[in-house]
């Protein structure tokens, strides 16, 4: 189960970070050995990134939180994408906006993906967010964001881990509210 | 209150009133993947503890992306895929078979359908009336599986496009300057239906090609009503028993209309990074190009081929532009061949590549050096996606690309004709 209220460092990203970004084709070869891909997310787009996410992860108590602008994730299906960025220590990712496919395999992943006005936060700020409430508090500049709230089966998917754990419990989807 | 397609659809496959907003629980018809995310759906489908396909003969794995595999991983991965579908007796579609989403139209998608596949471009399918909708590996993994999947139900945005193609003008035209005008987040969670006069007049190939791109504005499914050009498609391909006609009801709840009229449209050009920067040729002309790319999901089909055969026929490619073209299927390979499109190409200097998805994802078969531009039929030209992040990309119609390759430069094919 991820943690639902999650403390960490905003590492910001554009707009339109497509999944060719987050994990080039060039790699496909390695999608069959998780840990030699996850060493080339973002590695064209924000060559900082991982060894920033690597850095925050590995610190005392905190995570990396990738904050990015609008349309997170466009392009292919690959669930590689927040797989690599979740191996790369990320605990959670904001977005402005975010495509439909990359929203969906995030939260399969068990990774958090929330909705908010990501202009109001720095890079580097250090953030603290209730994944249930959907608040983002803002510890550097004091502010408080409020989410969106996405459809509950979401929610449960996230709050058992992923569609992993979600369909070992279930063996079925189940319509809540 | 009338139904929008998707909303028909989803009514139909979650067997219950199905409205934009809602989430239901719905059939599935048909569940791919291909090799490029098929390993993780294996690997998922084992983690999970599933032992079983809900319905082997629609499950479907497609050997395309790598094909053939040019490393020893690609070539392992095909292996773990070709001993699943022996183990569950799914389908399979080996390399050289062609791209997923052509060998889907051919063989599979019905009006009415729901299918879910492992890539992006899954929406290729909504050109037969089925709501067809690309997801992750997990929720493919799923599919396999249950035989169902979960569905938020889009809202749809209604595209009306009246008139006819100018010459030189064709589907891809009409497809970049709509992702040009609404943007690659324009219908991000939404459902594209497209209606108007003109759909009647559009060919399937065509369609095809409308269809394949609405992803690139963000959409869930890009759904064309099923009519007589459906009904004689299906008949072509020996499934005219699957035709039912279907579209939105009058009344139908539309989020946003938005008008094309073909007759004011020209051709349209793609520029580097981004698949909504989109211009008219005339303002890219003259842009040296190294390679030209005709094929794809998108334009990779006979009646592409048939365009670029015809504007390259006893010319020559420049001598500094390189020109790959890879039929979508073997099944278009065969047709091109019969009706000479292929000799016209190879007697241009064009190189055939098998059937297959080729240079588009940048894993073989034309992988772009530093500096240099491509002029591809293909709907993607992120930074990087055709293997070289030090590249450019620029998206056209196979008109376009042909003219282009002869030039060695980006030309008006209207120039060519």
């Amino acid at each position: 189960m991820p943690d639902l209220v999650l403390r960490g460092k905003a590492i910001k990203l554009g707009d339109n970070i497509s999944t060719d970004d987050i994990i080039p084709g060039r790699f496909v070869h390695l999608r069959s050995n998780l840990p030699e891909l996850a060493k080339h997310v973002l590695e064209d787009a924000a060559p900082e990134f991982a060894s920033r996410a690597t850095a925050l992860s590995a610190g005392c108590g905190g995570k990396a939180i990738l904050v990015a602008g609008k349309n997170l994730g466009l392009g292919s299906s690959r669930e590689h994408a927040p797989v690599v960025i979740k191996m790369s220590g990320v605990g959670a990712i904001l977005a402005k906006s975010a495509a439909r496919i990359f929203f969906r395999n995030a939260i399969n992943q068990g990774m958090p993906v929330l909705l908010c006005d990501t202009d109001k936060i720095g890079d580097g700020d250090e953030l603290e967010i209730n994944v249930n409430d959907g608040k983002i508090a803002d510890v550097t500049s004091g502010i408080t964001l409020t989410c969106g709230k996405m459809p509950p089966i979401m929610s449960a998917i996230l709050e058992e881990g992923g569609v992993v754990p979600y369909m070992q419990r279930h063996r079925g989807f189940v319509i809540t509210g | 209150m009338g139904k929008t397609l998707a909303e028909k659809i989803l009514s139909l496959k979650s067997h219950g009133e199905a409205k934009a907003g809602d989430v239901v629980i719905s059939d599935v018809d048909l569940a791919f993947v291909q090799d490029a995310t098929g390993p993780l759906t294996v690997r998922q489908f084992r983690e999970i503890g599933f032992k079983a396909l809900a319905k082997p003969q629609q499950t479907v794995i497609f050997l395309d992306h790598a094909a053939p595999s040019p490393s020893q991983q690609l070539s392992n991965d095909h292996i773990l895929l070709r001993r699943f579908a022996g183990q569950t007796g799914c389908r399979i579609y080996d390399v050289g078979e062609g791209i997923c989403h052509q060998l889907v139209a051919e063989s599979f998608a019905n009006p009415g359908d729901v299918i879910v596949g492992a890539d992006s471009h899954t929406v290729t399918a909504g050109a037969l009336g089925a709501f067809a909708t690309g997801m992750g590996s997990s929720d493919v993994a799923v599919a396999f599986a249950l035989g169902k999947t979960w569905f938020r139900v889009p809202e749809s945005l209604l595209i009306e496009i009246d008139g006819t193609f100018p010459p030189g003008v064709y589907a891809k035209d009409l497809v970049l300057h709509l992702i040009g005008q609404i943007g690659a987040d324009g219908a991000n969670y939404r459902a594209l239906e497209f209606g108007g006069d003109a759909v009647a007049r559009m060919t399937m190939s065509q369609r095809l090609t409308v269809a394949n791109m609405g992803v690139e504005a963000g959409a869930k499914v890009g759904l064309f009503p099923s009519d007589r050009i459906t009904r004689d498609f299906l008949r072509e391909h020996g499934r005219v028993g699957k035709y039912r006609p279907l579209s939105a009801d009058a009344g139908a709840n539309y989020e946003q209309v938005i008008a094309v009229n073909l007759n004011q449209l020209e051709p349209m050009v793609s520029l580097p990074h981004a698949v909504d920067n989109v211009r008219p040729v005339a303002q890219v002309k003259g842009v040296k190009i190294q390679q030209a790319f005709i094929g794809t999901c998108t334009n990779g089909r006979t009646e592409d081929l048939a365009v670029a055969a015809e504007i390259l026929k006893g010319k020559k490619r420049h001598a500094g532009t390189r020109l790959l073209v890879a039929p979508a299927s073997k099944q278009v390979l065969i047709q091109a061949m019969e009706k000479g499109y292929i000799q016209s190409l190879i007697g241009a200097g064009a190189i055939i590549l098998p059937p297959g998805c080729a240079a588009c994802l940048g894993l073989h078969q034309g992988v772009l050096g530093d500096g240099e531009v491509c002029l591809s039929t293909a709907n993607r030209n992120f930074r990087g996606r055709m293997g070289n992040p030090e590249a450019m990309i620029y998206l056209a119609s196979p008109a376009t690309a042909a003219a282009s390759a002869i030039r060695g430069e980006i030309t008006d094919p209207r120039e060519m004709m």
